[in-house]
């Protein structure tokens, strides 16, 4: 059974004071004119009214990640000899995630495949993964370029989430989805909360109603993006404007590529992993100078067709995309994903197929 | 009408070029978005007016090797082309400039932060106003509130090269001398304050590379230094010092090149005012070679020459 909990607006920092003081809080936070996932103190100003910048997944899996130190040793007696030494940097402490938005939450579980539900789960996506609570809130309006309900998601969807925060006239509605979510509920501060559920139901369908739906995932949509796989012309008329930056999936909930790269200086160094961007040149270079996505229409291609046909393929038919519309809102020239899919879904050839 | 007059110009062109790069509606009532034309039918989907705001100029040096582009440039985008032609990167033969007098753009940055990011229902213009709707009902902005920083100090609303002109030419009504009054005001602060800026604002940056991807004259783009491991002169950390030494880069092989169409500012997701680091250096060569970037097209940049003797240069006289 879900625990529910009321709190007064005003009693916000007060909780947010009382969670951090017990592991480390991120909260979408004020920074410039953007608004970005941040370790809460009292000198940050939490914002809550449009979804943070930049999705939480650089919580869980760092932009920068150191994975371990190495020193190489030359042995005194023997200088040809040289032996190295690693240390492995796994040190995590629990942390809570409050304000991430559902399509933020539904990443997670996007990432999980690959990462944590395999028989060689990441070691560091794991422990990070398994020592994070995610306390969400369910979203009070749709955003620019959004599209949730598309990719089978919900303005207020529970998968991948702790707790369900829904934002009421003078407070919010906290409801515990999970065994962590429901430790976390046991803080005093939190009133009965079970009268005001009815609120919470009718603002969850009303927000709903307003978010853009433009396309439905159907049952051969897998199967029809992969059907274009070898019509450049497609591709090349729906990448025409991309500028082949990497805002779209460094902003993207669910993008988890990444590069691994040693760092070092004389006899020691770092094996750092960061983000990396299909949508960049250098992505599928290869030693030998050979690139098979040398052009930006096969990049992008490899972006839609990941998320679309390839990622669904291996994961029975999971969407790799959670629809927050961070790639369209943020993208220098617009381009459109949900856009790119529909036209996909639409396309016949000459033949009429 | 001015749309009128385009869309009569673009259906002129079109037969004798590969594609006409215009714009259209984006996703919603507020993003416009780049349009490239092949077919004549595609021309009544041509839009213009203040949502019109990338520089289209960008996708110019890219296409004009093995093609014939037409593209609608606006007067600050034309600075752009004007220095593609001095610096020999685009094939004049093969490029129709459409050129768009223009009396100013929006902020589409400045637009959602004055309505709470919501998305956009319809959005109507009426001389110095705009006025945009959402499920909260109609906002009305004055254009002067919502423009990006480049228009308030706009010195060429008339492209400075076309070979169509699409509407009337328009004057200048800001002053020349306060152009860089911004760059002015922030010197004012102290070296610790101006740290202190420039640390917190870069502090934002994800490496995304939006900035450099559509910054026109960002050249060696998929050669950057920023991800080459040889020479190894940056490492893909995310912390201070390296989102730094990318950006000086980034300014630094601008000087005397930046033609101030401020598309790294619009462009970044995390809302740093990159532009402003461009636009000191860009001061600075004013000053030093008495030089603006794509002003003239017969101009050549004071990087691209040597004068033993530089008049303003001290340091030189032996």
């Amino acid at each position: 059974m879900a625990k529910l909990g009321y709190l007064p607006k005003e009693k916000l920092t007060a909780l947010l004071e009382a969670l951090s003081k017990e592991q480390r809080l991120f909260v979408p936070c004020q920074a410039g004119d953007a608004v970005l996932f941040q370790q809460y103190d009292a000198t940050k100003t939490p914002c809550l009214d449009r979804p943070a910048t930049t999705p939480p997944k650089g919580i869980i899996f760092p932009q920068d990640d150191t994975l371990f130190t190495f020193t190489y040793h030359k042995d005194a007696e023997d200088l040809k000899k040289v032996s190295v030494e690693l240390k492995e940097n796994l040190d995590v402490a629990p942390t809570i995630i409050f304000g991430a938005r559902p399509c933020d939450a539904k990443g997670f579980l996007i990432y999980d495949r690959p990462y944590t539900e395999t028989d060689t789960p990441d070691p560091y996506y794991k422990k990070r993964r398994d020592m994070t609570a995610i306390m969400t809130l369910a979203c009070p309006a749709p955003s620019p370029g959004c599209f949730c309900t598309s990719v089978g998601g919900d303005p207020a969807d529970k998968d991948g989430s702790d707790v369900l925060i829904t934002q009421l006239e003078s407070g919010y509605l906290f409801e515990s989805i999970t065994e962590k979510g429901e430790t976390i509920l046991q803080n005093s501060l939190f009133e009965e909360g079970s009268s005001y559920q009815e609120q919470a139901q009718r603002t969850h369908e009303a927000v709903a109603e307003l978010v853009r739906k433009p396309f439905q995932v159907t049952e051969e949509l897998t199967q029809k993006v992969l059907s274009l796989f070898e019509n450049d012309s497609f591709w090349e008329e729906e990448a025409n404007k991309c500028i082949s930056c990497g805002a779209c999936t460094y902003l993207c909930p669910t993008c988890y590529c990444f590069n691994i790269t040693d760092e070092q200086a004389g006899s020691s160094g770092e094996r750092i992993r960061t983000w990396d961007a299909c949508m960049f040149y250098h992505f599928t270079l290869e030693a030998s100078g050979h690139n098979p996505r040398a052009l930006k229409h096969q990049r992008l291609k490899n972006r839609v067709g990941h998320k679309f046909s390839y990622y669904p393929q291996k994961y029975d038919g999971a969407i790799a995309c959670c629809g927050c519309g961070r790639c369209v809102r943020y993208c220098p020239v617009s381009v459109d994903i949900s856009e790119i899919v529909a036209h996909a879904q639409e396309y016949t050839n000459d033949h009429g197929e | 009408m001015t749309i009128e007059r385009l869309k009569e110009i673009v259906h002129k062109v079109l037969p004798d070029v590969d594609v006409v790069i215009g714009y259209r509606q984006g996703f919603d009532a507020l993003h416009a978005t780049p349009f490239f034309i092949t077919k004549p039918e595609e021309v009544d989907e041509l839009i213009w007016g203040p949502l019109c705001v990338h520089n289209l100029a960008a996708y110019l040096p890219s296409l004009t090797k093995n093609k014939k582009i037409a593209v609608i440039v606006k007067g600050c985008d034309s600075r752009t082309v004007n220095q593609y032609l001095q610096e020999n990167l685009i094939n004049r033969e093969n490029t129709v400039i459409i050129g768009i007098p223009c009396s100013g753009v929006i902020s589409v940055k400045k637009v959602l932060k004055g309505l709470g990011d919501q998305p956009i229902e319809a959005v109507s213009g009426d001389g110095d106003k705009i006025t945009v709707t959402t499920s909260q009902g109609d906002k009305a902005l004055s254009l002067s509130e919502v423009s990006p920083d480049k228009c308030r100090t706009c010195q060429y609303p008339t492209p400075l090269i076309y070979d169509h002109l699409a509407g009337d030419p328009i004057s200048p009504d800001k002053p020349a001398e306060s152009v860089y009054d911004d760059v002015r005001e922030f010197e004012k602060l102290s070296l610790g304050e101006r740290w202190h800026y420039w640390e917190t604002e870069l502090s934002r940056c994800i490496r995304c590379y939006a900035c450099r991807n559509a910054c026109p004259m960002c050249i060696c783009q998929d050669k950057c230094i920023a991800e080459s491991r040889d020479p190894h002169w940056m490492t893909q950390r995310l912390n201070g010092t390296e989102k730094l030494m990318y950006h000086m880069i980034h300014a630094l092989h601008l000087a005397g090149r930046c033609v101030e169409c401020e598309e790294c500012t619009r462009v970044c997701p995390v809302e740093i005012p990159v532009a402003k680091i461009k636009k000191k250096i860009n001061m600075e060569m004013a000053e030093l070679f008495g030089y603006k970037a794509g002003v003239g097209v017969e101009d050549t940049p004071p990087m691209f020459t040597f004068k033993v003797d530089e008049e303003k240069i001290e340091e030189h006289e032996l």
